[in-house]
């Protein structure tokens, strides 16, 4: 069994309460914290944990708290992203769902170190359920005054509220956060000022992934040196991974980050194979924006070595071979899967999630779903798969948010690695006449 | 219904006017989204005008700003829709475990389309986009619930008991 | 004060200026086409992406590039910043794709739209533009519809500039119109029918730079290059009364705002911009009512002005010469590989 940091007491029931949470030894990390350390001293732990932002940039963390602008007598607010929306990624819904005082203990004891003393946690609308277990958490820390005045008896202020989004995806990106959580459109903002100096209200603000924030009670409990043992390199500490699509044991893993691409898909302890006992196709490792791989280089890297689960191993080879950790949203197809329509429903998705400020992504998303589509209708031409290329190199870094590359990612990736497959379709439209068979409901 | 008829009952005017007070003084919009989602469970489902137009009063904001937001978001309804609103995912994951039969299911046994709701106003149907449950997909959302590892057996269970319960899907 | 270099042209600005205003300085055709940023507007601009400019060096601080393009109208210079605009290709090929884009869905119905002529839109796409679309899917429509009896909004032609949005919260007293609908549905609208109305809601039409709200006291009166501007002025309690006045023969057919040489109203000396109010724009249309200054110089961008545009595909032709670039900013020193300006 891998180490396990943010899941160590999942086999535990009703861990979701917060008796049985305290008694598990719960809050415990964080009363320390308040009554024996400095905000800075958390702020340094952070730092040396080497711990990056598990909502998938994989930002340092510690560097990113250190940016916080602390202007006398102006509010700062720690926001946490709980709008997970990533295909792929469901990993903050069961952290959340399961564990919400980690959470809770992770969000007082980041807001200490940031000295904010008003916090919210921004969750997507559909997670309504999930609002509502977090909400009772929240009731119940306010109640054994965790929360609220005087927390613990150490003289710290903290309110917490969950907010509640309603159905767009590009509120996962901070900006668009900030402006939702104000109640406006989530149009994301033109930066700079960044969140650090000018974000909720317009005051200094940190946005953090829910990983992230509870991955903050483990290293205040271990001491930053000791998590960064953990894992390997600069891949410090666990990380959350959401496995999906053609495997027989889909779920939530925590890993050890480290253990190979290979273990991940076969060992029972995680995916447990493809189902069926078929041949591994393509993998999308880290939620939808990040390039898929095809079977060969998703288990090895260019050069022949095994590839890990850490961010370095994953974006070895750059995007000609390699691809992102991303969100940890790991989607495995089998060798009947068409990548083609698998990409379709990738661009549908962003077409779709799009927010429209600015021209590239609002027109250039449409654009590419319905060439795909006209591909997958047996339209297609081969100057259409070189269209789509250049329409994706000029979304690319053109946008105003990195909504634009979330959309070309995959496009760029599904042609480099399968262009074989769109030659096929648009060549032979005869072998994509029974394109529903290429999923299939059980089994 | 009328402009007369869209009045929050007092717990829930109370709730929207608590929810007010989580923010910093002159914040308040920031309880937009939170209170669109009460009216739209008040008010049948959906989000009329005159329905936008009462939350920018009880806000006391300008109605476009009611309509920029609520417009913006795809869980906010801006048309009727039926008593059961049924929405599958069918992105990657949901799509690799066999999302379109589901669909594909759900409209032969409800004879509707994607995006159309059923002569007797009970269900309206509609496919969206990742719900975040991909490790258990496919999956349905049903107002705010959530049904998984969906089966054309589970499939046909569930719209036989939403329709002998009369099932109102529940907003928030 | 930081001293900026933008394609060979080394400039000193005020702190805080941004790389779009540093180059408006120098002046000529180095200077980024805009789309949705308006000088005078607050939070304008970063939407429309085709003023986007190459930073080769982030300053002399930091001399790392920016590994994507910027929105120039949005980045402040910093010390030493070297900027790219019209000497990089790779820039000029990534602004071609922005304006593909901004066409993708227009309906290009220049012959029957009154904006033709002035139309900020046929500009970009005559001077960083392709001949031909790729596009072959059906356009997105909407119908055109009244917003109020003097304004018609044609969302066809609409690019999203949010400029009328910012007019209505900045000059006007309340907004009643906005931006609804998310992606590619996103549009102008009231949401419900109803008339923008107040005093100066007609500045919306000058600030949008295409054909998507138009004056419908002007509508297929005239082609605006049959008309003849003139600028003129009235005692007005409202506004500063300073306009233009399209004459054809004897008749004015249209009254808008004094533009400066960048499309925007220009601004008085304070430095505010001289928005006109609705009286002057849609009721005052008799040669009486207006006390004529002079002749209007139509600026460059423009198709009723000179041919410029021939002019400006040789400078393309050879991006490296800074052959037609107008400096007259202040303490300009010419980088190594400008021509001297003054040589045409």
């Amino acid at each position: 069994m891998g180490k396990k940091l943010l899941l160590k007491n999942d086999h535990i029931p009703y861990i979701h309460k917060l008796s049985v949470y305290r008694e598990h030894g719960g809050y415990s990390v964080l009363e320390k914290t308040l009554k024996t350390m400095t905000p800075d001293a958390v702020v340094e732990e952070v730092k040396k944990s080497g711990l990056r932002g598990r909502g998938g940039a994989g930002f340092p963390t510690g560097l990113k708290w250190s940016f916080l602008a602390k202007p006398e007598g102006v509010a700062r607010y720690l926001v946490c992203n709980a709008d997970e929306s990533e295909p792929g990624t469901f990993k903050d819904r069961y952290l959340m769902e399961r564990h919400p005082h980690l959470l809770i203990e992770g969000m007082i004891a980041a807001s200490f170190a940031l000295g904010a003393n008003t916090s919210y946690i921004y969750i997507r609308g559909e997670y309504f359920y999930v609002a509502r277990i977090l909400e009772q958490a929240v009731a119940e820390a306010y109640e054994a005054g965790i929360l609220g005045q005087n927390i613990l008896g150490t003289g710290y202020n903290l309110d917490l509220h969950v907010q509640i989004g309603a159905g767009a995806y590009i509120c996962g990106e901070e900006t668009a956060l900030l402006e939702s959580l104000e109640g406006k459109r989530g149009n994301p903002r033109i930066k700079p000022p960044f969140p650090a100096i000018e974000g909720l209200y317009g005051c200094p603000t940190v946005v953090n992934n829910v990983e992230t924030i509870m991955a903050v009670v483990p290293i205040l409990e271990l001491s930053g040196d000791e998590y960064a043992k953990i894992g390997l390199g600069k891949s410090a500490g666990t990380k959350l991974i959401s496995a999906s699509g053609h495997i027989n044991n889909p779920g939530v893993y925590e890993i050890e980050m480290g253990i190979t691409v290979e273990d991940f898909i076969y060992s029972q302890e995680y995916c447990g194979g493809i189902k069926g006992g078929r041949k591994l196709k393509a993998v999308v490792a880290g939620g939808s924006s990040v390039p898929i791989l095809p079977a060969d280089l998703i288990l090895k890297t260019a050069n022949g070595e095994p590839r890990l689960m850490t961010y370095e191993s994953l974006g070895e080879g750059g995007f000609i071979s390699g691809t992102m950790m991303g969100s940890g949203g790991f989607i495995v197809m089998d060798e009947d899967t068409s990548i083609v329509k698998n990409l379709y429903t990738f661009a549908r998705f962003y077409h779709h999630e799009s927010c429209g400020q600015c021209s590239p992504c609002r027109e250039g998303t449409g654009w590419m779903e319905k060439i795909i589509g006209k591909i997958l209708d047996g339209h297609g031409t081969l100057q259409d798969i070189d269209l789509l290329w250049d329409i994706q190199s000029k979304i690319e870094g053109k946008t105003i948010c990195p909504l634009g590359e979330a959309a070309a990612w995959p496009v760029a990736a599904a042609i480099r690695h399968f262009r074989s497959e769109f030659e096929e379709y648009v060549t032979k439209p005869d072998s994509i006449k029974d394109i529903k068979h290429y999923y299939r409901l059980q089994n | 219904m009328t402009t007369e008829q869209i009045v929050f009952k007092t717990e829930i005017l109370a709730l929207a006017h608590k929810l007010m007070k989580r923010y910093p003084e002159g914040k308040h919009k920031s309880a937009l989204i939170p209170i669109l989602h009460l009216a739209q469970a008040e008010f049948g489902g959906w989000l009329s005008p005159p329905t936008m137009d009462y939350v920018a009063s009880v806000l006391n904001i300008a109605p476009i700003e009611v309509y920029e937001t609520a417009s913006f978001y795809s869980m906010f309804n801006l048309k009727p829709v039926g008593k059961c609103l049924i929405e599958v995912c069918r992105t990657s994951s949901c799509w690799l475990c066999g999302a379109e039969d589901i669909i594909e299911h759900i409209e032969k046994t409800l004879h509707i389309s994607v995006g159309e709701t059923t002569s007797d106003g009970m269900f309206t149907l509609k496919a969206v986009e990742c719900l975040g449950s991909c490790g258990t997909a496919p999956m349905m959302q049903v107002g705010a619930d959530y049904h998984e590892n969906l089966t054309i057996e589970k499939v046909d269970t569930l719209l036989k008991d939403f329709k002998s319960e009369n099932k109102q899907s529940r907003y928030c | 004060m930081p001293i900026v270099t933008i394609d060979d042209i080394k400039i000193e600005v005020p702190e805080g200026t941004s790389i779009l205003q540093a180059a408006r300085m120098i002046g000529g055709d180095i200077v980024p086409p805009t789309m949705c940023y308006y000088s005078s507007l607050k939070t304008s601009g970063g939407y429309c992406r085709t003023c986007i400019v190459k930073v080769e060096q982030g300053s002399a601080k930091d001399p790392r590039p920016i590994p994507k393009p910027v929105a120039s109208c949005r980045t402040t210079v910093m010390d030493g910043m070297v900027v790219r605009n019209i000497t990089s290709p790779e820039n000029l090929e990534a602004r071609a794709g922005v304006v593909e884009f901004l066409l993708l869905n227009h309906p290009l119905d220049c012959p029957v739209c009154d904006q033709a002529g002035e139309c900020h839109l046929q500009d970009l796409s005559y001077e960083n533009g392709k001949s031909e679309t790729r596009y072959e899917f059906p356009r997105r429509e909407f119908d055109p519809i009244d917003i109020g009896d003097k304004i018609k909004l044609h969302m066809n032609r609409c690019i999203l500039c949010y400029r009328c949005v910012k007019v209505a919260d900045q000059i006007t007293d309340g907004r009643c119109h906005g931006v609804i609908n998310r992606g590619e549905a996103a549009e102008i609208s009231t949401y419900i029918e109803q008339a923008i109305d107040n005093d100066f809601s007609g500045n919306v039409i000058d600030v949008c730079p295409v054909g998507a709200l138009t004056d419908k006291t002007f509508r297929f009166k005239s082609r605006v290059w049959y008309t003849k501007p003139l600028d003129a002025h009235r005692d007005c309690k409202k506004c500063s009364g300073k306009v233009r006045l399209w004459y054809q023969g004897e008749e004015v057919l249209r009254v808008t705002a004094r533009k400066d040489e960048w499309g925007e109203v220009e601004k008085n000396e304070a430095g505010n911009a001289d928005w006109i109010c609705n009286e002057c724009r849609f009721d005052k249309k008799e040669a009486k009512d207006w006390t004529i200054d002079g002749p209007t110089k139509v600026d460059r961008h423009s198709v009723i002005s000179a041919n410029h545009y021939e002019g400006l595909k040789m400078i393309k032709a050879d991006t490296l010469r800074m052959m037609g670039a107008k400096p007259h900013g202040i303490k300009v020193e010419l980088g190594e590989g400008a021509l001297d300006p003054n040589n045409k």
